[in-house]
């Protein structure tokens, strides 16, 4: 719809592997960073006029 | 079409006198020019009233939900795939129906008619080959496969995929289709272009959720853009809060659509909506080798888990 590729993922982690989620959350957080702040799709204040 | 009506008007008056059923969904003639409109016909006397043509276009399945009378209804090929939806989600029995096939030609689509003339149209009329334009002062003769709607043109399911009686031989199918060529125009677009072409296109959109009620998919007994406790979206006519009704809409038809144009028939500003719909439908097709509503044995990708679904999305 719009959105950088970067900033969806899917995984599957296992409540057991404990090592595996901080490696994810790890490389997701870094994907996200480098793409820098969403401009898209997010709502802004209506316009007063 | 004249014989498509007889012989609607004749099985309508049959199964109401011997009552087969109680009421027949069908379609009359509608106050302004190519707008049909649905008729409920519930006594033999009244199937004068039914009609058919090119104009056609609303999906009548959307009048079947949790009915509990014995119904007739007048279904053309995507209809048909409606109903069959309708029955595997449990919202109609198929002993409840007798359906009657109607085998299509594709419905004229009323923008490109009105586009191809100046001034108010009239009457409009229609053989095989052509439809007639009569208005104030003019009277054209368009090619009718240059006005179908665009679902139409690219549809290959024309004859009803059930029904108990045909009102005709079945039509040849379509043969050599592209189905997807504007899907896949859009898949090649980079993030930033594909974000500008749904403002673009969406940005008429007045939130009057006309597409919503035309689609016989959407019978949800409170929609998620009404509800308030959670709002799951903003009423507002904010361009993200219209992209994600959108957006969502189309995701709960997929894997049901059978693109049967009524969305964007029923959108009063021409929003081609279709796009997002056929997207999920082309994925369905390919990733899992569906397509809605052609049989009621099998149940839909999204209600069934294979080991070999696709799921190299995840990481």
């Amino acid at each position: 719809m719009g959105i950088e590729p970067g900033r969806i993922q899917f995984s599957w982690v296992s409540s057991a592997e404990s090592t595996k989620f901080v490696q994810v959350v790890k490389e997701v957080t870094e994907t996200v960073k480098a793409l820098g702040p969403n401009t898209h799709f997010v709502k802004h204040e209506a316009k007063v006029a | 079409m004249l014989e498509y009506t007889d012989k609607i008007r004749e099985i309508a008056a049959r199964l109401l006198k011997e009552g087969t059923v109680e009421m027949v969904i069908g379609f009359r003639k509608g106050t302004v020019p190519m707008m049909n409109e649905p008729c409920f016909v519930t006594d033999a006397g009244d199937v004068d009233r039914l009609i058919w043509d090119g104009n056609c276009g609303v999906n009548l399945a959307n009048y079947l939900m949790d009915r509990k009378e014995k119904i007739g209804i007048v279904a053309k090929g995507c209809d048909a795939r409606n109903i069959v939806t309708h029955i595997v989600e449990n919202k109609i029995d198929r002993d409840q129906l007798f359906i009657i096939g109607v085998p299509c030609t594709g419905m004229i689509d009323r923008r490109k008619v009105a586009a191809a003339v100046d001034g108010e149209i009239l009457e409009v009329s229609e053989d095989g080959h052509n439809v007639s334009v009569r208005g104030q002062g003019f009277e054209k003769v368009l090619n009718r496969q240059e006005v179908l709607q665009q679902n139409c043109s690219l549809c290959i399911h024309r004859n009803p995929v059930i029904s108990d009686e045909l009102v005709a031989e079945e039509v040849p199918e379509q043969q050599g289709v592209d189905r997807y060529a504007d899907v896949r125009r859009i898949e090649a677009m980079d993030p930033e272009e594909k974000w500008n072409f749904f403002d673009d296109l969406l940005s008429e959109c007045i939130r009057c959720y006309a597409c919503r009620n035309a689609c016989p998919l959407c019978y949800c007994p409170t929609c998620f853009v009404d509800e308030s406790r959670p709002q799951w979206v903003g009423k507002s006519q904010d361009p993200i809060d219209v992209r994600t009704f959108h957006f969502l809409r189309a995701y709960h038809c997929a894997g049901r659509c059978t693109d049967c144009g009524a969305c964007e028939r029923a959108c009063p500003v021409g929003i081609n909506m279709r796009v997002f719909t056929k997207k999920l439908e082309k994925d369905c097709l390919e990733k899992f080798g569906w397509e809605a509503g052609l049989t009621t044995d099998a149940r839909p990708p999204l209600d069934t888990f294979r080991p070999d679904d696709p799921d190299d999305f995840i990481k």
